[in-house]
């Protein structure tokens, strides 16, 4: 037995048959488009109907092509001093001018970016796993230690969010793993809050029900039936929370609680510009346009995913 | 109205119980001993004993909390482990400094994203629109620090129209709002994007109600539509992100003292940690999440004069 054609291959046979009653020649099937062209098309057609989170993509993607392939990119080390060409314009050897020290700023920037990721994808992972956790099972378990354990959340939110983590790195020690725990601390409640709406909702649904009539253990269910339900809405607010740690990170990381020199930082890197904004400047500039970049780019990308998964939002910010 | 603003009242104590007692085991749960954090590895043991005593730390747990508690209550927050002043007279000397920015910057992020915010909204999907949302995405997503710098560079350091010392004399106001320009340009430029986000969203909500087509209907001028009806039901969003992104403003206030020099809270921060200040570092916190429940409360008293139905 043989399928029905169906979709564009039905159109094209349909058009050749209606040709050949009408008597006029029919029309040959056009070759099969090349799977680049294909694939062009699809990326113009996503450029052109999104225009905003294609270009968000395109910044996002810079920085880590930047951040990967550091190494290769990089006309320098960078934390080779070179003490006769310090505070060098930009120009010459030295695209973007060197620092203090004699470091290429080119170098410590394509370097830094891998500190900024790290930081922010790290600090989002585990504020999902930590907060989305804590939010699923409070909204699953209901009553007053819902209740209980929100309120704890809220208490975590009042305090602004840049203080609790520049207060826990310096109590804790400016190490990259403090700083991950610190800027993910602050992230804890938004993920917890965003996680427990939906599930407040889901946890009515009759496919849970089933699944507790079927015997299912609690696990089972929010891990296996409620989690996959929820996922798209917490990853979206965490493309959203990856521009805020990337934010926390340089800001913390200008006040001095970063990871340690002379590992290169864009916070750092600002802080060593702004000491010497009189004599050079673009010190200051280049990381600054760095951190802009990538924020801009995961804000766009954030708004982008938001938009896609709730149709009301589209437009609306 | 006067029972509404006594039940928020009432409803602030537990938060501020709760808040106090975080701040109470964030610096419990440092790991080591603050004492020899505070005197170095060298000091001797009867230094670091006589410090612990002094600091209350060879106490049972629940008494120190209870001596905390009682201590912060009553606005005593204890000494700064390096000048030897009371925390609250230090705070206070540069605390209308930072009260300075934090209202100027709000004004600048009412004064542009409210109006920006609805212009944006009737002109939906056109130019204006575009270019509202594109500038606010950009304002965003500038960490406080950076504008910052490149608003020094610009307007002090490369056109010389405003000081980069932002040290200004309490008692003469028109240093105090010379010194004030800049910074809170910054910090309200970016508060003016997320006004901006949140006033169009709210008034697209609105403008699509019924009793907007309605009050149309009606013939009741557009401009009269948008202010009158409009705007008030759209305020409530607002405020709340308002009331939310002072907070924030809060926070950012330290960044934005380090670049233009400034005095206030968010320097004492930074002092404190660099000189490992465990004192001042408590009693800060403690300050903050004071301001922080003020400026909810206060956003919750706000409700109740915009919209009449929430004080039922």
């Amino acid at each position: 037995m043989t399928r029905a054609p169906t979709g564009a291959a039905a159109t094209q046979l349909g058009a050749a048959r209606l040709a050949a009653e009408a008597g006029a020649p029919a029309v040959s099937p056009r070759p099969p488009a090349a799977p680049l062209r294909k694939f062009g098309g699809s990326v113009w057609r996503f450029v052109t109907r999104h225009p905003a989170t294609a270009a968000g993509l395109l910044l996002c993607a810079l920085v880590v092509a930047a951040a990967l392939f550091a190494p290769w990119l990089a006309p320098f080390d960078p934390n080779d001093q070179n003490i006769v060409d310090r505070l060098s314009p930009p120009g010459g050897d030295y695209l973007l001018g060197t620092d203090s020290y004699g470091r290429d700023v080119l170098s410590r920037i394509l370097y830094g970016a891998r500190i900024s990721l790290l930081v922010a994808v790290t600090s989002i992972a585990a504020a999902i796993a930590v907060g989305g956790t804590i939010g699923m099972v409070s909204a699953y378990v209901g009553g007053r230690f819902d209740l209980f354990v929100m309120q704890c959340m809220d208490v975590l939110l009042s305090f602004p969010s840049l203080i609790l983590g520049l207060i826990v790195v310096a109590l804790l020690g400016p190490e990259l793993v403090n700083l991950v725990f610190a800027i993910a601390l602050t992230a804890v409640a938004p993920f917890a809050r965003i996680a427990r709406a939906p599930v407040l909702t889901l946890k009515e649904r009759a496919f849970i029900e089933a699944g507790r009539a079927l015997g299912f253990s609690h696990l089972r269910i929010l891990f296996v039936h409620v989690l996959p339900n929820i996922l798209s809405e917490v990853l979206v607010m965490g493309s959203l929370w990856m521009a805020t740690a990337v934010r926390t990170e340089a800001s913390l990381s200008f006040i001095g609680l970063g990871v340690k020199p002379p590992t290169a930082t864009w916070g750092g890197m600002m802080r060593e510009g702004f000491e010497n904004i009189l004599d050079a400047p673009w010190l200051s500039v280049w990381p600054g346009l760095a951190i802009l970049v990538l924020v801009l780019g995961l804000n766009m990308v954030g708004d982008g995913l938001r938009d896609a998964t709730d149709p009301r939002m589209r437009g609306e910010s | 109205m006067i029972l509404y603003v006594l039940r928020r009242l009432l409803a602030a104590i537990p938060t501020l119980l709760a808040v106090l007692t975080l701040v109470f085991v964030i610096v419990r749960i440092v790991p080591g001993d603050p004492a020899i954090a505070i005197l170095g590895d060298r000091a001797t043991p009867d230094a670091v004993a006589a410090l612990r005593a002094k600091l209350g730390l060879d106490q049972p747990l629940w008494a120190q909390y209870a001596s905390f508690l009682g201590h912060s209550l009553s606005g005593d927050f204890g000494r700064s482990m390096v000048t030897g002043r009371p925390i609250l007279s230090d705070v206070g000397a540069v605390l209308p400094h930072t009260i300075d920015l934090t209202l100027a910057s709000l004004v600048v992020g009412c004064v542009i994203g409210v109006p920006v915010g609805i212009w944006a909204a009737l002109h939906r999907n056109r130019a204006i629109d575009y270019a509202a949302r594109l500038l606010s995405l950009i304002g965003l997503s500038f960490p406080v620090f950076v504008s910052g710098i490149f608003v020094l560079l610009v307007f002090a350091l490369h056109w010389r129209l405003f000081p980069v010392i932002g040290n200004a004399k309490l008692d003469d106001p028109l240093d105090r709002l010379d010194k004030l320009v800049l910074p809170a340009s910054t910090l309200g430029l970016v508060m003016a994007a997320y006004i901006t986000r949140v006033t169009r969203s709210a008034m697209l909500a609105v403008l699509g109600e019924d009793y907007i087509r309605t009050a149309r209907a009606k013939g009741v001028p557009w401009r009269r539509v948008v202010w009158r009806h409009g705007l008030r039901n759209a305020a409530m969003p607002v405020v709340t992100v308002v009331g939310l992104y002072i907070g924030i403003l809060i926070g950012n206030s330290v960044l934005t003292e380090i670049v233009f020099n400034r005095p206030g809270l968010g320097k004492i921060i930074v002092g404190a940690l660099n000189q490992r200040d465990y004192t001042m570092l408590q009693g800060l916190m403690v300050i903050y999440c004071f301001l922080i429940v003020v400026v909810n409360l206060v956003t919750d008293l706000t409700y109740g004069l915009i919209d009449p139905r929430v004080k039922q």
